[in-house]
């Protein structure tokens, strides 16, 4: 380890980064650090090079680390200092922090403010609620949008508590199973049978191919219009979430990827903190130009022949029909084409005489397998239904759906 | 696409390493391929640090001649693996040759030989089929450098299979149930590569040196077009770059890579043409776009619109 400030500048660099948000463990400081003793250094963009090989573990951390590089070994005669092994100034400006745009926490992590103090533990509150059929009954009829706060808290349990069902896919993968329709040889596992009875008699063993949950993905329009369905929605993906493979996706003005938050096993903390990081709620509704952008960014990353996708928007985009056709049809019809059953749940159809009438909604009714209710409980239960059995095929011995919250099966390798 | 120009005959493998960064850029150029100094830089250390290299990048970006330009630089033998989902052990690592070894229980059974002992000499070496992960591991023998081992479309195989190869990379080891573990005396040179259609675990990436491959810009696209297609005028080739560089600015939903340039290159030579005129342009457009969206917002009007914007640009 080479001793000196240029071990510890590297050192403080890489916790600069981890504050801001990127990966960067001591193994891969310590990593750096080898990695400069092997290339030694000759000018700045050679220790950016290095840098940026050994801290650097995806694409999407590259801005971040240039914007902190710039910052941070920003010495005008930084080859002589380098050459001397003299600290690197880092010039710290008493006024204002540099105008770093949305990196604030960049900012955060370069200029440390104090830490905010946690926040005084709740009162736990218990609640006996003895429920008569009827309360139950009422409950799952009644509309999200209309519920009080005490109604709305028992149904985001009952939506956590509902069964989701995936629906089970065939992989490329076989698993063992017994003698049966689909069922191939298994070579090897029959040849091992064999030789433990020193090659007496060949009892052949079969393979079918193993399953896994169909993956889910969601579009979450949390435009002012949808306001009062989008905490629903949100409630939705996180009970979804915990079942199997989802990935969503809330926009309204701009489209923004929530998956990793979702990851949290209380929802009411991934809500909060789902909430501190989209900026767009209740704004205008664009979902033609979102779904390009989807298309531009994730679709290729995200998006698999096997998904389900479930678009949640009430449709009420504006427009004439010719702008609505060639940019909202146009996206819409490749969504369509990229995955396997496109599903749209809209808000709108808790009145019971909706007609496809708008044009938003007549441009994207089309190209769409099924237009869903999702007001109130009970539609969430027919949801899951819909979900676990897939589209309509040849009825054959279809495997069990798979349901949360327990794990789909892992098959070895 | 192999080095058009005439490379050192018969490189001779060698154990010893490039100094420094300019000098494996230099090595790296006498097989054709010009890397950039950060793409330099991330190789040599994978090299030195004997750390596995993930490049990730869009499709077209260069990403597996990377891996061939190393290996004949560095005169390693070449081992590829190519991913796809539903690869698993008997595809990656070894596979037990069953026709043979069942031919061997019918030959024992006729012979008398068939006792309890058949079951130890069914699983001996001569019967293993070896594929790209042991064929890595066990090398080429002492005295040899060790080979380079190209890890092809890794987003293309599923998580269990990831999971699988992070065991591997992490030791350098393999275990064959029947006949032990197998180490490798040198660690190969690996080369992760991945179009993006699904994110690679998070387990490794940790595990490699991480480099981004993007598209080259005008300048080195141009030097790369001159290795690549000596034959093309320099004049073609420079309307060529600033034309694809104008594309790429374009939001396309596939944007064309320095193969597709490359490849361009060529049909337009075939075709005999030494300017972009827009008859040859609207005719050969289909080697660089290759999607319907795309080729439909390029042909006429827009096409027409980038010569022009072409031809207005001051002599490079």
């Amino acid at each position: 380890m080479q001793a000196g400030h240029l071990a510890d500048n590297v050192m403080h660099f890489g916790r600069v980064l981890r504050h801001a948000g990127l990966p960067v463990g001591s193994d891969r400081i310590a990593l750096a650090l080898q990695a400069l003793q092997a290339t030694g250094l000759e000018d700045r963009e050679s220790l950016r090079a290095v840098l940026a090989a050994t801290l650097l573990d995806r694409h999407a951390s590259r801005p971040m680390f240039d914007q902190a590089f710039d910052l941070f070994w920003r010495d005008p005669d930084f080859e002589g200092h380098m050459h001397r092994l003299l600290l690197p100034r880092v010039d710290v400006p008493r006024s204002p922090r540099p105008g770093l745009s949305e990196n604030r926490r960049l900012a955060e992590a370069l200029f440390p403010t104090a830490p905010t103090p946690p926040a005084p533990p709740q009162d736990a509150q218990t609640m006996t609620v003895t429920w008569t059929a009827n309360a139950r009954e009422v409950l799952q009829r009644a509309d999200f949008a209309t519920m009080s706060t005490d109604e709305w808290r028992q149904a985001a349990q009952a939506l956590a508590a509902l069964r989701w069902l995936f629906e089970p896919l065939p992989s490329r993968r076989r698993r063992a199973a017994p003698e049966g329709a689909g069922a191939r040889l298994d070579f090897r596992r029959t040849l091992q049978a064999s030789a433990r009875q020193g090659g007496e008699g060949v009892w052949p063993r079969w393979s079918q191919p193993a399953v896994r949950p169909a993956p889910v993905l969601m579009l979450v329009d949390i435009s002012g219009s949808m306001s009062r369905y989008s905490r629903v929605a949100l409630h939705l993906a996180h009970a979804l979430a915990r079942g199997g493979p989802l990935e969503c996706f809330v926009f309204g003005t701009r489209l923004t990827r929530i998956t990793r938050w979702l990851r949290d096993r209380d929802p009411d903390h991934a809500l909060s903190q789902i909430e501190n990081a989209v900026r767009d709620w209740s704004g205008g509704t664009r979902i033609g130009e979102n779904l390009h952008a989807f298309h531009r960014e994730w679709a290729g990353r995200t998006l698999s022949g096997r998904s389900t996708v479930l678009l949640i928007s009430d449709g009420l985009e504006t427009g004439d029909p010719q702008t609505l056709r060639e940019g909202l049809g146009a996206e819409m019809a490749r969504l369509r084409r990229r995955c396997r059953r496109l599903l749209w749940l809209n808000p709108l159809l808790r009145y019971d005489a909706f007609a496809p009438v708008a044009g938003g909604i007549r441009t994207m009714l089309p190209h769409v397998d099924a237009l869903l209710p999702v007001h109130n409980l009970d539609s969430l239960k027919a949801l899951a239904q819909t979900l676990g059995q897939g589209p309509q095929g040849p009825q054959g011995p279809r495997p069990r759906p798979f349901s949360s919250p327990v794990t789909p099966p892992i098959t070895p390798p | 696409m192999g080095a058009e120009d005439a490379a050192p005959a018969g490189r001779p493998a060698t154990l010893t390493l490039p100094a420094d960064v300019p000098a494996l850029q230099a090595l790296l150029a006498t097989q054709g391929y010009i890397a950039g100094r950060e793409l330099a830089t991330t190789l040599f250390l994978a090299l030195k640090l004997q750390r596995p290299l993930f490049l990730e990048g869009e499709p077209g970006t260069g990403k597996t001649e990377i891996a061939r330009a190393l290996s004949a630089a560095l005169g390693r033998r070449l081992i590829r693996l190519q991913c796809h989902e539903g690869l698993d052990l008997a595809g990656a690592a070894y596979e037990w040759n069953y026709g043979r070894q069942m031919l061997e229980i019918r030959l024992a059974e006729a012979q008398g030989r068939a006792d309890a002992s058949l079951g130890q000499s069914l699983f001996d070496r001569r019967f293993l089929l070896e594929r790209p992960l042991l064929q890595a591991l066990e090398g080429d023998g002492p005295g040899t450098p060790p080979p380079v081992l190209l890890v092809d479309e890794l987003d293309r195989a599923d998580e269990p299979f990831e999971a699988y190869l992070l065991e591997v990379l992490g030791e350098f080891q393999l275990t064959i149930p029947e006949l032990g573990t197998v180490r490798a005396a040198q660690p190969p040179l690996v080369v992760l590569t991945s179009n993006r259609s699904r994110e690679v675990h998070d387990a490794v990436r940790r595990r490699c040196l991480y480099h981004w491959v993007d598209y080259p810009d005008a300048a080195l696209e141009r030097q790369i077009l001159a290795r690549r297609v000596p034959e093309a005028p320099a004049a073609l080739s420079a309307q060529v770059v600033a034309f694809v560089q104008m594309l790429r600015e374009m939001d396309l939903a596939k944007r064309p890579g320095i193969s597709e340039t490359i490849d361009w290159v060529r049909a337009l030579l075939a075709m005999d043409a030494v300017s972009l005129d827009p008859a040859t342009l609207q005719d050969t457009l289909g080697v660089l776009l290759k999607g319907q969206d795309d080729l439909a917002r390029v042909r006429g009007t827009e096409a027409q619109r980038m010569l022009d914007r072409l031809r207005a640009l001051p002599a490079a």
